[in-house]
């Protein structure tokens, strides 16, 4: 039997790699998105333009707009000088952020009075906003502080702040750990529900039905070529990670390796049972790609799972990507041991069963009639 | 009377486009179920703007000025602050993802508070993993410290007067709502799924088994075949992004304040160039498996991740924002976004169309160049 199943899978990695335009698709996009992905995928706010009109000609107004001109927040600082031009600046985005400094404003600061400074900000961007807003009012905190306005009798304590896991808060420390789980998604749902269609589409699966293969020793030929393919994959956004992008691997690779396999055995689980449901590629791709698409946006990748309202984050308990995610980041940046991951692990392993069971059912089903 | 035989074919191959469309689940599926969850998700599933965030809290102190700053960390309307345990238990607690931070107030914090030319201090963790979020939890810790130190001044007679006020308003979106952007955003995506990804498997099919080859060897031309494949298509994609819309705007309640016949101008070269693209990625790989991977790297991931839909493009390095600029959803997205929370602002979609124009012209030039190749 273990033979019988060997013949398959030698057949099926034949069948992945025997033309170069399939070998390149294996391989070239996981690079691609290696090098594109932490790149691009940052909530950071760099290079933006600030632009401020000052209605006031006094000289603390002055020492402010220096101020802001010589941070480093912003790339470029554009002076307004009308309403008009301020309505503009935002409607045709010249800048994501504009400073109104009323014309009271250095009276009511040496008068020792509460001055004001509005910030009017792009609500097509609200996030970006919301955080170069953080930086605007920094900047304000040190002129303040060096000013030596407010607080005159008590000094405010110091908050001390250290970042663990990631002191400096690159973003690309979080999207690389994440990268693992979200390429091999795409690789094994494409690998296990694809290949199967096409062989229903070309008539070669009732051949192995007939076959002395029973439906449980195909699946198994399907599953492991699509492993091995992840395994690959993984490995290599794994050595990425660690020398192209220089993020130090804390934990236990060992560890994560066996959480990986238990990962890709969920999602053959589900790449099989849609394929199940399928009778031809297209509708296999499309079924993948409507499994993939909420799985990864909900996992926890793009926002915070805990920013999903109660329901939906019960509902995202079947999401392999929503256990794996914080697993492989835990083995990655936090050193997470055994007793940490398994909590992660046993719903892994439940999808996979249950999507199996219910896949094998199917193929048993159709096998019968 | 004669009916012109080009006008002839082209409704027959696009009759038989159309009900090809619709024999297959697949294809509803994608046109018009996974719009709405689509929908759904970037309304309801993700939140860029973060809600409540858990910390933890180790108090070392129990002095009544520390109890007080206990108070309006507990007070902060964005933090749930944990019983107090012990800093080793907090350390697991980060560990395990239970909290995204933690403070810890030390045992002579209101010692060194109260003694005059001293520097009291206090320590906030965060968990670094999520970057966005550790930002987020030391922005709120510093808000939290201000309404206390505000506070303290004024309980002890000092004017609690904040020196520069900033006040902050945003235009367009006042409440500062991520899905005010993202829902338009998500429109792109749906419509690059459409044009792009369907159209590459279903001509991708016709190489594979060879009807295109037959269609080819017929008396029917180039053009009328391309035609076939793009208007059943384009028609498709323009009735599930009336679908987006409407569900956006009446169900969703987004506001909308451009145009609908600017919007249907937008969509129309934005789907020309997803079209496009798509027939040329089935043209050159004449194989459902590889277009499949091909559309899914070519197509639908530059929309979601180099779009600027999610992540803002102008925080990127030059490099990718230089690649950013072949996309042609980051057109797209720029657009759709002016056009729901701006209007007309033709400052801003004037040169997003230009760019979609050309970018339909070069996907399409290209396949007609591609076909024309294997005709011969």
């Amino acid at each position: 039997m273990l033979y019988r199943i060997a013949i398959l899978i030698v057949k099926e990695l034949q069948a992945l790699l025997r033309d170069r335009q399939g070998r390149v698709l294996l391989i070239m996009p996981v690079l691609l998105q290696l090098i594109v992905f932490p790149n691009a995928a940052t909530l950071e706010v760099k290079h933006n333009t600030l632009a401020i009109f000052n209605q006031d000609a006094g000289a603390e107004s002055v020492e402010l707009v220096q101020r802001f001109a010589q941070a480093g927040a912003f790339s470029e600082v554009l002076m307004l000088h009308s309403e008009s031009e301020m309505r503009r600046a935002i409607d045709d985005q010249q800048a994501l952020l504009v400073l109104r400094i009323p014309a009271d404003f250095t009276r009511d600061v040496v008068a020792g009075r509460e001055a004001h400074v509005q910030a009017i900000l792009d609500g097509r961007r609200s996030n970006s906003g919301q955080i170069s807003l953080g930086y605007v009012s920094q900047i304000l905190q040190t002129y303040e502080a060096e000013r030596g306005l407010g607080h005159v009798g008590l000094k405010p304590p110091e908050l001390v702040v250290r970042h663990w896991f990631n002191p400096n808060l690159h973003y690309e420390w979080f999207i690389v750990p994440s990268l693992v789980a979200i390429i091999t998604t795409i690789g094994t749902l494409i690998v296990t529900a694809l290949s199967i269609a096409r062989e229903r589409e070309q008539g070669t699966f009732d051949q192995l039905l007939v076959s002395p293969f029973t439906p449980g020793m195909i699946m198994v030929g399907k599953a492991v070529p699509a492993l091995l393919v992840a395994m690959v994959q993984a490995t290599i956004i794994l050595v990425g990670g660690v020398f192209f992008y220089g993020i130090p691997f804390q934990g236990s690779l060992l560890l994560l390796y066996v959480a990986l396999a238990f990962y890709i055995l969920a999602l053959i689980g589900f790449g099989l049972f849609i394929s199940s449901l399928c009778s031809t590629q297209q509708q296999a791709f499309l079924g993948v790609f409507c499994f993939m698409m909420p799985a990864v946006l909900l996992s926890g990748f793009v926002s915070p799972i805990d920013n999903m309202p109660g329901w939906l984050q019960d509902l995202d308990w079947i999401n392999p990507l929503r256990h794996f995610i914080p697993i492989v980041k835990g083995i990655f940046l936090k050193n997470s041991n055994w007793s940490e991951v398994v909590h992660g692990l046993w719903p892994l392993l439940l999808i996979a069963v249950v999507t199996s069971l219910c896949a094998n059912w199917m193929f048993r089903r159709q096998f019968a009639s | 009377m004669k009916r012109n035989p080009f006008l002839r074919r082209l409704i027959a191959l696009c009759r038989k486009e159309t009900f090809q469309i619709f024999r297959d689940p697949s294809s509803n599926l994608i046109a018009f179920v996974l719009p709405v969850v689509m929908l759904l998700i970037f309304g309801y599933g993700i939140n860029l703007d973060s809600t409540v965030l858990r910390i933890g809290l180790v108090m070392q102190d129990t002095a009544p000025e520390a109890r007080q700053f206990a108070a309006s960390l507990r007070g902060s309307r964005y933090l749930k602050v944990i019983e107090e345990r012990t800093e080793d238990e907090m350390k697991q607690a980060i560990t395990a993802g239970d909290v995204r931070g933690y403070v810890v107030v030390p045992p002579d914090f209101s010692r060194r508070l109260k003694r005059p030319g001293d520097t009291a201090s206090l320590l906030l963790v965060t968990d670094g993993s999520e970057p966005n979020m550790a930002s987020f939890v030391e922005a709120y810790v510093q808000g939290a410290m201000q309404v206390w130190e505000q506070q303290r001044a004024s309980d002890m007679g000092e004017s609690p007067v904040v020196p520069v006020n900033l006040e902050a308003r945003f235009w367009m979106n006042p409440s500062a709502e991520s899905r005010n952007y993202l829902i338009p955003g998500s429109i792109v995506v749906i419509m690059t799924v459409i044009g792009a990804l369907l159209t590459s498997l279903v001509i991708a099919r016709e190489w594979e088994r060879g009807t295109m080859e037959a269609l080819l060897a017929s008396p029917v031309t180039k053009v009328e075949i391309l035609l076939s494949k793009l208007i059943p298509y384009y028609v498709l994609g323009i009735v599930s992004l009336f679908l987006c819309v409407g569900f956006a705007v009446f169900v969703m309640g987004v506001p909308f304040r451009g145009s609908v016949l600017t919007l249907l101008l937008l969509a129309t070269l934005f789907l020309l160039s997803a079209l496009g693209l798509g027939l040329l990625i089935s043209t050159v790989t004449r194989n459902q498996f590889n277009a499949a991977q091909a559309a899914l790297n070519a197509a639908f991931l530059p929309a979601l991740m180099l779009s600027g839909f999610v992540y803002e493009l102008r925080s990127t390095p030059v490099a990718i924002q230089a690649v950013s600029h072949l996309i042609p959803a980051r057109y797209f997205v720029a657009a759709v976004q002016t056009l729901f929370q701006a209007g007309n602002i033709w400052a801003v979609l004037l040169p997003n169309m230009l760019f979609l124009l050309a970018a339909a012209v070069v996907f399409l030039g290209l396949t007609a160049l591609k076909t024309r190749r294997h005709l011969e």
